[in-house]
């Protein structure tokens, strides 16, 4: 312990009191530096997190003390409330469609860019700017204006013999737009998945080239298999981020869901029990099944990805 | 020795013709893909009696009298005041999320501690965690505090590191700097707390940068925090503005509805000019999202 090169790593306990003052006093400063952080989980997410749990099993208005009801709020959003499956329906629709499509674009351009050497830079700009305006108001409300009726899209349609009447007012077609919006923003995984495709050994492209393998058997063979960890982390990110969507939900169904409930999504519904209709404890009960659903998705995510996600170098 | 020249011009030729399809593909579908933006621009200096009847992008004339429609703002509050206001969050949020994350990042990366690997996990998990699970308790404490309908519930929780993506990624940066500075300065007799503010922080400038940007951008485009906690229309900012326009489905506003919604976005775009060579750059080795 007299040079600091011979520090021991932190999971050894130190042996005498001497030691075990001197970690201590290697320990306060750190806490210090996290003290904005502890304070941070403490009060804003473990404390409030409990708090939502409790008020969970409770009737709540914000202005009358909250009274205990039990499994109430769950057993009415789960057996008495079709608008609570609706939402569950809509949001479940929307992340099957939205996250394939917008990965499937990320991978298929990140696939077209890697091997560009002119303008690279501008295309991963060019293709990065709709990630950065694509969460603000003033695009959704533009994707609104583009696919109502007779906004863009539905005149280009009708134009080759498709009258939709557009598709934010029909309830079947309503949540696509929402969904298309999010494929818009692929530039955000398309990146990293540039930065996963540059990871991959040239040598092991030359080596397959010389077993005579094909451009499409190099990538199921080669690419797929090397790019797996990335499009695990792209897929999982893109899924929570999904179940959670809220502005151009609100945005492209009106502010209420409409048409006909069609778009209101989970979050939306949460937002109008708890604070249009001041239920808050339904709403908290409805904050934990969305907690709990997302853990569970990621869960059975991470429990399929150990037969199809491939690690080159296991335990690095 | 003449069939192998010729071949080797097929190659080439070949290589070329692959390479010009492949920029003529990215190029179309770059078009599609900025197409919205374009429309954005155009529908905004569009008079009224074209937004619909003319399926053509580009306005017979610009209409600038939208623009000045929209600087008007909405009940009584100027567009200036709303971009002040968005400007203030914004703002406050970078601070307060530069400062935490980086302290925080810096115990993680270089400092020693009891429970520090748990206490990494659990900041890794919460990244995983939905803003709604935590959102009513939160709301029913800056209510009993009185803060609802001030800036305070947005601006406090960027000081107490609450986003966690941005320790991480300070995290990642912080461990690719070299130890040997850190020692050298402590045989020098630094403490953790000069090490911190004179060796390490200095260096981690590219890591708060990004922080800075995302931040900025987030809170910038953020709604649903704004939309629960402010109500005074003086207090609003340029994104609550335009919620107003949400639920109408008339054409007829569109061009100072869409000539807001320009403004609104002008700070993200020069954002984005100043500074997307930090930015993608931050994207790809933090596996951050936009």
């Amino acid at each position: 312990m007299t040079t600091t090169a011979t520090r021991p790593p932190a999971t050894t306990t130190p042996e005498t009191p001497r030691e075990r003052r001197a970690h201590r006093q290697r320990s306060g400063p750190a806490y210090v530096f996290l003290s904005p952080w502890i304070l941070g989980v403490v009060l804003l997410t473990l404390a409030p997190m409990a708090v939502s749990l409790y008020l969970s099993f409770t009737d709540y208005d914000l202005f009358d003390p909250p009274k205990w009801v039990g499994l109430r709020n769950y057993s009415d959003m789960f057996t008495a409330d079709p608008r609570y499956w609706r939402s569950v329906g809509t949001t479940l629709l929307y992340v099957v469609v939205a996250v394939p499509l917008k990965l499937a674009l990320a991978l298929g351009v990140a696939l077209l860019l890697r091997g560009t050497r002119r303008a690279k830079g501008f295309y991963r700009s060019a293709f990065y700017a709709p990630s950065l305006l694509g969460a603000s108001m003033s695009i959704a409300l533009v994707w609104r204006a583009l696919y109502n009726d007779g906004g863009t899209v539905d005149e280009l349609l009708s134009s080759v013999g498709i009258h939709t009447g557009g598709w934010v007012s029909d309830p079947h077609l309503a949540v696509f737009v929402v969904a298309l919006l999010s494929a818009w923003q692929f530039g955000a995984p398309m990146v990293i998945f540039l930065a996963g495709l540059q990871q991959i050994p040239a040598d092991l492209y030359e080596a397959a080239a010389l077993d005579g393998a094909g451009p499409w058997r190099r990538f199921v063979s080669v690419t797929l298999p090397m790019l797996s960890p990335v499009v695990f982390f792209n897929l999982v990110l893109e899924t929570i981020q999904s179940f959670q969507v809220f502005t151009p939900a609100y945005a492209i169904s009106g502010g209420n869901g409409g048409p006909a409930d069609s778009t209101e999504f989970y979050t939306l519904y949460l937002y109008e029990r708890g604070f249009s209709a001041s239920h808050m404890g339904y709403a908290s009960a409805m904050a934990w099944v969305l907690l709990l659903a997302i853990g569970a998705v990621t869960l059975i995510l991470f429990r399929t990805s150990r037969s199809w996600v491939f690690y080159a170098n296991e335990g690095a | 020795m003449a069939t192998t020249v010729s071949n080797l011009k097929t190659t080439a030729n070949r290589a070329r013709t692959a390479a010009v399809a492949k920029h003529v593909g990215l190029l179309a579908v770059l078009l599609v893909l900025l197409y919205p933006l374009a429309w954005l621009l155009a529908t905004s200096l569009k008079p009224a009696d074209e937004v619909l009847t003319s399926l053509k992008l580009l306005p017979s004339h610009l209409e600038w009298s939208n623009y000045t429609t929209a600087l008007d703002g909405i009940s009584g509050v100027s567009v200036t005041r709303l971009l002040l206001n968005s400007l203030l969050i914004s703002v406050g949020s970078v601070i307060g999320n530069v400062i935490s994350c980086s302290l925080a990042a810096y115990a993680f990366a270089r400092l020693r501690f009891r429970m520090r690997g748990p206490m990494f996990g659990f900041m890794i998990a919460t990244m995983m965690l939905p803003h709604h699970a935590v959102l009513i308790p939160q709301y029913i404490i800056f209510n009993k505090l009185g803060m609802v309908d001030t800036y305070w519930p947005l601006i406090l929780p960027k000081f107490l590191a609450t986003e966690a993506f941005f320790v991480f990624l300070i995290v990642q940066f912080m461990r690719g700097l070299p130890r040997e500075l850190d020692e050298a300065a402590r045989i020098d007799g630094c403490g953790p707390f000069r090490i911190f503010w004179s060796v390490v922080l200095p260096l981690t400038r590219p890591a708060l940068i990004t922080t800075a940007i995302f931040t900025f951008i987030w809170s910038w485009n953020d709604f649903f925090t704004q939309l629960i906690y402010l109500f005074d229309p003086e207090k609003f900012t340029i994104t609550l503005a335009l919620r107003n326009f949400v639920d109408q489905s008339s054409t007829s506003a569109y061009g100072p509805m869409f000539a807001m919604s320009v403004i609104s976005i002008v700070p993200i775009v020069l954002f984005f000019f100043a500074f997307q060579r930090y930015l993608v750059q931050g994207m790809a080795t933090s596996g951050l999202k936009g």
